[in-house]
């Protein structure tokens, strides 16, 4: 517990660090919001533009597939807030900073997310909760005592998932030198999960499923609250997949961090 | 003095070439968005024969090779030229003997002719292989559509130029970077050809240069322009082409005037 305390206290810290310098550059702040949502509004366009041409994608209609594309927002969008380390190999294994990260009391996943927090991502994930409502009242959709809290178990499984996966794609860095470039494979991958799985063929449903569990961001946990689904335990293993990507990735990390031999320098 | 600027090509294709392995990668990538834009048409069309004139397999063929153009024109000038102008180094090259623009421009050519041979044809010949496409038989077909993403190289080069040179008016030209970027992949036909656009959205995006980057020469390719409207096609690149030298060359102008550099 106290060293749990101790890790939400570095956060803190970290987070003034952060607003205290992005504060002499505001502007940069903004265009990077403005950025992320430009990104997001494309695929947003892109679903609008479809439905004018159909009126359902794999039976799943506009206001649903909507609902995933902002549960998936929400989702990605606090999972890139706490974590972004998209440079990890580059910026502390060739530069060495990982040997600094090592010296210091507090986990070495741990500094590395908080070095790399990027706040911007935040405005993502509002957008995508205003989706969510919007595209909730638009469904006309029954709203039970319970429904936060599940988002709240759902976004922090996927969330999860995201972690596990992200962090074991970093620690690759510590087993081999070389860039292996599948980092930016994975990431594409991740983008077939903000559509509903049923259009999608068998093999690349069973990968999205169990393998890269990117179909619960966004399809499954969401369909727990548009009340859509055969199997009803499916979206309730989210946070039961996240655990499990989450375990393996930190194990993953730290036995990497356990061979690590340092930069040499 | 033409033999000088050659060598940038040359210099820049070689270097690319040392960093080959990054863009195998980068086939695999294409493929997999290929992939996802496959599987979200076939979704769409469901049951339907053809939309808005596209039937299934044209359409995958439109996404494949929109896709594959991309990974042909594609080039990150903009943040080149951006970075230079921060950096000041941009000062340097302006007092050399050479145009520092059609420098730029070399440098992208030889990104081009390297991305062209290692990234666009093998990644056809594997994209070809996994999904089901339609090419085109005649040989015209394909001269005419090399010679388009070669226009299409040449605008998208010079939207590139144009949104680097901001560098020198904005303080922070990220922004209008990725904004620039978003609007090509959306009003060029990457993501969603134009004629799925409504019908206002279609009659602005006809007097963009966007169209000419992906809609045109993928048109073409997938035999949905076809006879006289090919060279209509051909000229409103060309047009393009040359109507963009105006704007480039007087933020060029604008911009030579305002430069100053800290500390030299």
């Amino acid at each position: 517990m106290n060293r749990f305390a101790f890790t939400l206290g570095l956060y803190r810290d970290y987070l003034a660090n952060y607003l205290k310098t992005k504060l002499s550059y505001r502007a940069d702040f903004w265009i990077e919001v403005l950025s992320d949502l430009l990104f997001n509004g494309l695929n947003l366009v892109f679903i609008f533009i479809v439905f004018m041409h159909t009126p359902s994608l794999g039976g799943w209609s506009e206001a649903e597939v909507v609902f995933v594309y902002g549960y998936f927002m929400l989702a990605s969008g606090l999972f890139s807030t706490f974590f972004s380390a998209w440079n990890f190999s580059e910026r502390y294994i060739v530069k060495g900073e990982m040997d600094r990260v090592l010296t210091r009391p507090a986990h070495s996943l741990v500094q590395v997310m908080l070095e790399n927090m990027d706040p911007p991502a935040l405005f993502g994930g509002l957008v995508g909760l205003a989706i969510l409502i919007s595209s909730w009242t638009t469904l006309g959709l029954p709203f039970h005592w319970y429904d936060p809290l599940a988002l709240i178990v759902m976004v922090l499984g996927s969330c999860f998932i995201y972690m596990g996966i992200y962090t074991a794609m970093a620690a690759i860095s510590f087993y081999s030198d070389a860039p292996t470039g599948i980092g930016p494979l994975i990431y594409n991958i991740q983008n077939y999960g903000r559509y509903p799985v049923e259009i999608y063929n068998k093999t690349i449903k069973f990968l999205l499923t169990w393998l890269l569990p990117f179909a619960f961001v966004g399809v499954y946990p969401a369909s727990f609250f548009l009340g859509r689904l055969e199997e009803w335990w499916m979206p309730w293993l989210t946070p039961v997949v996240g655990l499990v990507f989450l375990t393996i990735g930190i194990s993953f990390w730290n036995y990497g961090v356990k061979r690590y031999r340092g930069a040499g320098s | 003095m033409m033999s000088m600027y050659l060598d940038f090509v040359r210099i820049r294709f070689l270097m690319m070439l040392a960093y080959r392995v990054n863009y195998y990668s980068g086939i695999v990538i294409y493929a997999i968005n290929i992939g996802a834009y496959y599987f979200l048409w076939k979704a769409i069309f469901g049951e339907a024969e053809t939309l808005q004139g596209f039937t299934v397999i044209q359409m995958s063929t439109y996404v494949a090779v929109s896709w594959m153009a991309r990974a042909f024109y594609f080039n990150n000038l903009d943040r080149e030229i951006s970075n230079e102008i921060v950096d000041g180094s941009v000062a340097i090259q302006i007092i050399r003997p050479y145009s520092y623009l059609l420098v730029k421009m070399m440098q992208g050519f030889g990104e081009g002719l390297f991305r062209l041979l290692l990234f666009m044809i093998p990644g056809m010949v594997v994209v070809s292989f996994i999904f089901p496409l339609e090419l085109p038989t005649d040989p015209v077909q394909w001269i005419v559509f090399f010679v388009m993403i070669w226009f299409s190289f040449l605008i998208n080069t010079q939207l590139n130029l144009l949104t680097g040179l901001g560098a020198f008016f904005f303080e922070n030209n990220q922004g209008i970077m990725s904004m620039k970027r978003i609007m090509v992949d959306l009003l060029s036909g990457v993501v969603v050809p134009i004629a799925f656009f409504p019908g206002w959205a279609i009659s602005i995006m006809n007097w963009l240069p966007f169209q000419a980057i992906t809609y045109l020469p993928g048109s073409v390719f997938t035999g949905r322009i076809q006879g006289t409207d090919v060279w209509n096609a051909l000229l409103v690149q060309v047009a393009w082409t040359v109507v963009l030298i105006v704007p480039i060359m007087l933020v060029w102008r604008a911009a030579r005037r305002r430069l100053f550099v800290q500390g030299g």
